[in-house]
């Protein structure tokens, strides 16, 4: 009886939850709800992710309330979003787990309620937006997403009331952005009149010069940019990043961005089509322009924070460099290593920011000089931050490697050795913000020696070490990351 | 069935002792009992793949599939069991060495010194065995990082700034230069694993291999080819022990190692003979051994005058590699052993000249003879060695490597290596000479007959004994040089 | 460029619209002022689409008499797409809205340019 409904399902779920939640109480119910739910969504999302990935099985089609395209909102999953899908719900599961502890201290009791509410619903966005195959529809799931996120960042207000302020920032960019995205899609309604991903890519097929097309092209990359913080428009992240509740950041550099990725991929690769997108546009030109100045520019921001979740921050600005040059490239290598790359820092980054949220828990704050001398008085979480950053760094046998693997292979085919150069700097520059944080850890000693301070509780260790882990695990045995990577590459049109 | 897991085991042993070590810290002779038993059983498990070998074997192990058409796998040639056999056979006198060291000078953190030598060990047997370059990639990598804390382990300031040094120059070079040379070779021929004859011939033309071969050779900065040698230098703030680790055995001979690995197994011998694809590396490999002669002559620490002398000898091997003769291959592989027993046995004495005096200027060490004379006898052995004088382990790689130059037609490199065997006598044998000679001109050496503790000097004795025994019986290591190319 | 004005002042006009929000929204120092920009900007954006809905002499398509007549009918789409954007765009303004008035409480102000000292860049 599920089976046929599980694409609606796994926005639906959630969705009904978010307003649950809400009639939950003051206690731990609603966390309950929230654990559940998530976990429920990943087994959902992972079973799908087996149908798709099946030889030669089609993409997965599910019309909403039985309307079938063109008219109605269809849900339309392929390798690609499958992928994105599973990372999204398998973090905000992981994430769940770290939550009671980590929210219990961060924002006041009465306001858990709200808190899982919001964070359900920003939930339900994420997964909606990655799922859905019409184009309006992804604009109103990716404002529930928005509209969430920003109050999951003011609730920080408690710890920091910057949070405040960092929300509004974010907001005000983000609305921006998704209007002009909103924008974009009406012009190409007007132009086509359809808003099916699959018709609007039959339908452009042949309008690449005209000027309607064109502008939207101009506005969809345009609000894209700005949702996914292409540097330079990456001005809200970092504050929001360093002000929301600890395991929010955790959750949003995880999945946000990541799904903001994956918008981009779909718009570029799959409604524009490469032919328009490379071919008569050449939107590689400024793509991959714009992504070596966030992988050098923002690298080297990062070395100079001493708070660590806006150096993570600015790391994650740089790492969307990466995803969005492997994107430019738009050859087989570098895009599987972008779409591997969105899962392997999804990973990294989740658990690096879940690990401070341990820090901050025993510590309230996560500065460098917060870290010094914690290698000896938190042992477990310090191993987890140094093995996250060794990650980003992409040093061998983590899931980082992997990524840079392709991702320099495939500069190498598209005969651009300069940017893999540039990609190998950015490592480097990686290992400079990230050996700053690993000496406070280890070769320092701490600020004030007298604080008793113990290892964080299970709770919080368990789901760190989990996606840590994990990030270890497909350093070392990539070839289901790769082979899904591979496949999502062949769905986006880019073959061997 | 059994010998074929043996080389995952080589790796494992030290593994596990590096997790025994970290848990039994607490318990400090329990700790340096279980690193010797490591390290005894680390050796013991590594010669027994050396008959194997000999015979032809190849004994390989798959570990996991990478990626697609990547795997991380092990296996055992002869050039890869020369390098493994030295550095766990050192490793078991280094451990002895240790303990007299650390207890001597007081060291903090011994138990994070052990561990991180144990990993070190399993990185550089992982290197030793590795069947690819991805493999490879690996585990160079995780033997910088796990020798950072031995190099760090004083944590003064100074330590600190050349820890990063040291890691800043090996992960750039191995980063920048040598991972985009193993990605490319990738990119151009499909595959990462080592061949006989190479992989590169056909599939690009001589210009790419020579830019290639440069990458590859500088992307090593373990091999501290100049001007990416000043992390060796720097380095020299680390305790003794990690000195002749890194400086000796396991960090420095992985660089020339794996710059001998990929001239016959990644390049070929035959095609860099054939096109002259390591005139631009003979140029600047021979320029580093004289240069860094001159400079070795000129520093009075005796710790850096044998950094010098080590990024000297180093690039012998690098010249070996890219000259482009199978003769170099056979030279090089027995300068890493030869080299090896001589430069440990240095690097020990300056290390008992600490421990019992505290000296470490080269001035101030005249008369140590009468003072230490095991030791200085010690030093004059390993110096004789590194010169490559009989009767002396160190002749025989040389000689190889000056009909090598011959073979490939580079009679400019004969005088090379002439040049800078005086250089070595010019620099090391004043030391030792001046130690049994000259009147004791530092207060300390007044005294009498005062060595540094027996676990100081036991090692020590018996290095020296090595470099004597190689001159015998040169066989032990030139049965596998021989086999290297088939 | 005559014909244009004549029977596309709208689109002129919702672009005018959109750069007055736009500036507004990014480049007014007052929080409030913001809020009211950037509804500017979003409306500018329904005026867009319903503009391109329209049809001369359209009528809605529920009027079956006039349909069957042969009379144009004005396309419903775009305006049930902006009865849902507009449902966003209030949403989006309760929650800036909500957000002004706990910076206010926390901050004393809603000036940006006074909150800048507090924020760290």
């Amino acid at each position: 009886m599920i089976a046929p409904h599980l694409p609606a399902l796994i926005v639906v779920v959630p969705l009904v939850a978010g307003l649950v939640a809400l009639f939950l109480g003051r206690g731990h119910l609603p966390w309950l709800l929230t654990l559940l739910v998530t976990w429920a969504v990943f087994a959902l999302s992972a079973t799908l992710l087996g149908r798709v990935l099946v030889a030669g099985a089609p993409p997965v089609e599910y019309a909403m309330g039985s309307w079938p395209a063109p008219w109605g909102i269809v849900y339309r999953v392929d390798a690609v979003n499958a992928f994105v899908l599973t990372i999204v719900s398998g973090i905000a599961a992981v994430c769940a787990v770290f939550a009671r502890l980590s929210v219990a201290a961060e924002i006041p009791a009465e306001r858990w309620r709200f808190f899982y509410s919001a964070w359900l619903l920003c939930l339900t966005g994420l997964l909606g937006i990655t799922i859905t195959g019409d184009a309006f529809n992804l604009y109103v799931l990716l404002e529930i997403a928005s509209l969430s996120t920003y109050t999951l960042v003011a609730l920080g207000v408690q710890k920091d009331r910057r949070a405040l302020t960092a929300a509004f920032r974010y907001l005000i960019l983000g609305t921006v952005g998704a209007t002009f995205l909103l924008l974009g899609i009406g012009h190409l309604y007007m132009k086509t009149g359809t808003l099916n991903m699959v018709d609007l890519a039959d339908r452009l097929a042949g309008l690449q010069s005209d000027r309607v097309v064109l502008t939207a092209f101009a506005l969809i990359v345009t609000g894209l940019g700005l949702k996914v913080a292409l540097f330079p428009l990456h001005m809200w992240l970092p504050n929001a990043y360093t002000y929301a509740p600890s395991v929010v950041t955790a959750f949003l550099a995880a999945t946000a961005t990541k799904v903001g990725a994956y918008m981009t991929f779909r718009f570029l690769f799959t409604v524009f089509g490469l032919r328009v997108t490379f071919d008569f546009l050449s939107a590689d030109v400024f793509l991959i322009g714009f992504s070596c100045l966030a992988i050098l520019v923002a690298s080297v921001l990062a070395i100079r924070q001493n708070n660590i979740k806006r150096l993570l921050a600015y790391s994650s600005v740089a790492q969307i460099g990466y995803i969005m040059l492997g994107l430019g490239l738009h050859n087989h290598a570098s895009v599987t290593g972008a779409v591997v790359h969105v899962f392997n820092h999804a990973v990294m980054k989740g658990g690096l920011f879940l690990a401070l949220g341990a820090v901050v828990y025993r510590l309230g704050g996560a500065t460098i000089g917060e870290l010094r001398g914690l290698g000896r008085r938190m042992p477990l979480t310090a191993a987890a931050i140094v093995v996250g950053g060794m990650g980003l760094v992409g040093v061998p046998a983590t899931a980082g490697f992997i990524s840079k693997w392709y991702l320099v292979a495939g500069c190498l085919h598209g005969d651009a050795w300069p940017l893999a150069v540039v990609i190998l700097v950015g490592s480097i520059l990686a290992l400079l913000y990230v050996w700053r944080v690993v000496e406070a850890l280890y070769f320092a000693v701490p600020e004030n020696p007298s604080l008793p301070v113990r290892e964080a509780p299970l709770a919080l260790l368990v789901p760190t070490w989990v996606l840590i882990g994990a990030s270890l695990y497909f350093g070392l045995h990539a070839t289901f990351t790769v082979a899904t990577a591979k496949a999502a590459a062949v769905a986006l049109g880019v073959g061997e | 069935m059994t010998a074929a897991i043996t080389p995952a085991l080589a790796l494992a042993v030290p593994g596990l002792g590096a997790l025994l070590v970290g848990l039994t810290g607490r318990w400090p002779k329990l700790r340096e009992t279980v690193t010797l038993v490591t390290a005894l059983a680390t050796f013991a498990v590594v010669a027994s793949l050396a008959p194997g070998v000999l015979q032809g074997e190849r004994p390989a192990v798959d570990l996991v599939e990478e990626v697609p058409g990547i795997r991380l796998a092990l296996v055992v040639e002869p050039l890869g069991m020369i390098y493994a056999l030295i550095a766990s056979f050192l490793w078991i006198f280094n451990s002895i060495y240790s303990f007299g060291y650390l207890r001597a000078n007081r060291e903090h953190k011994q138990t994070r010194y052990y561990t991180c030598f144990a990993v070190a060990i399993a990185s550089a047997l992982g290197i030793a065995f590795s069947a690819n370059l991805f493999t490879l990639f690996l585990f160079y990598e995780a033997l910088t990082f796990s020798t950072f804390p031995l190099v760090a382990h004083k944590e003064t300031p100074e330590a600190i700034r050349a820890g990063r040094i040291y890691l800043g120059i090996l992960v750039f070079t191995s980063t920048c230069l040598m991972l985009l040379a193993i990605i490319w070779t990738y990119a151009v021929t499909g595959t990462v694993d080592f061949r006989e004859g190479g992989i590169l011939e056909g599939k690009v033309t001589p210009a790419v291999a020579a830019v290639l071969l440069v990458l590859f050779v500088l992307g090593t900065g373990k091999a501290a080819v100049m001007p990416l040698h000043f992390w060796l230098p720097a380095a020299m703030v680390a305790p003794t022990p990690v000195s002749a680790l890194l400086h000796a055995v396991a960090v420095v001979k992985a660089g020339v190692f794996i710059v001998l690995k990929i001239a016959v197994f990644t390049v070929g011998v035959d095609f860099i003979s054939r096109e002259r694809l390591g005139d631009a590396l003979c140029w600047l490999a021979g320029g580093t051994v004289i240069v860094a002669s001159l400079v070795a002559l000129t520093k009075d620490n005796l710790k850096a005058r044998l950094a010098y002398s080590t990024v000297s000898q180093l690039s012998y091997i690098v010249l070996a590699a890219v000259m482009g003769s199978r003769l170099g291959i056979v030279g090089g592989s027995l300068h890493i052993a030869m080299h090896a027993f001589g430069k440990i046995t240095l690097f020990f004495c300056a290390g008992a000249i600490y421990t019992a005096h505290h000296l470490t200027e080269v001035s101030d060490m005249r008369g140590i003879g009468r003072v230490m004379p095991v030791t200085t006898a010690c030093f004059l052995v390993g110096a004789l060695s590194v010169i490559g004088l009989p009767p002396l382990g160190g002749a025989w790689s040389k000689w190889f490597l000056g009909l090598a130059a011959l073979e490939a037609d580079r009679i400019a490199l004969l005088g090379v290596f002439l040049v800078s065997s005086l250089l070595n006598v010019a620099y090391l044998l004043p030391i030792a000479i001046r130690g049994f000679i000259d009147e004791p001109t530092h207060a300390v050496l007044r005294g009498g007959v005062q060595e540094a503790p027996l676990a100081c000097v036991l090692p020590i004795v018996v290095t020296a004994a090595g470099c004597l025994v190689l001159f015998v019986y040169p066989e032990l290591v030139f049965q596998f040089s021989n086999q290297i190319l088939r | 460029m005559e014909w244009f004005l004549q029977y596309h002042y709208n689109y002129l006009i919702y672009v005018v619209l959109m750069m007055i929000g736009l500036y507004g929204a990014t480049a007014k120092p007052n929080l409030v002022k913001k809020v009211i920009a950037l509804g500017m900007f979003q409306t500018a954006v329904f005026l867009f689409y319903i503009s391109m809905a329209v049809k001369k002499g359209g009528t809605a398509p529920i009027y079956w008499e006039a349909l069957r007549e042969g009379q144009p009918y004005t396309n419903p789409l775009p305006h049930v797409l902006i009865l849902t954007a507009i449902v966003v765009s209030v949403s989006t303004t309760a929650v800036a809205l909500a957000l002004v008035i706990a910076i206010k409480k926390e901050f004393g102000t809603v000036e940006a340019d006074e909150l800048g000292e507090f924020e760290e860049l």
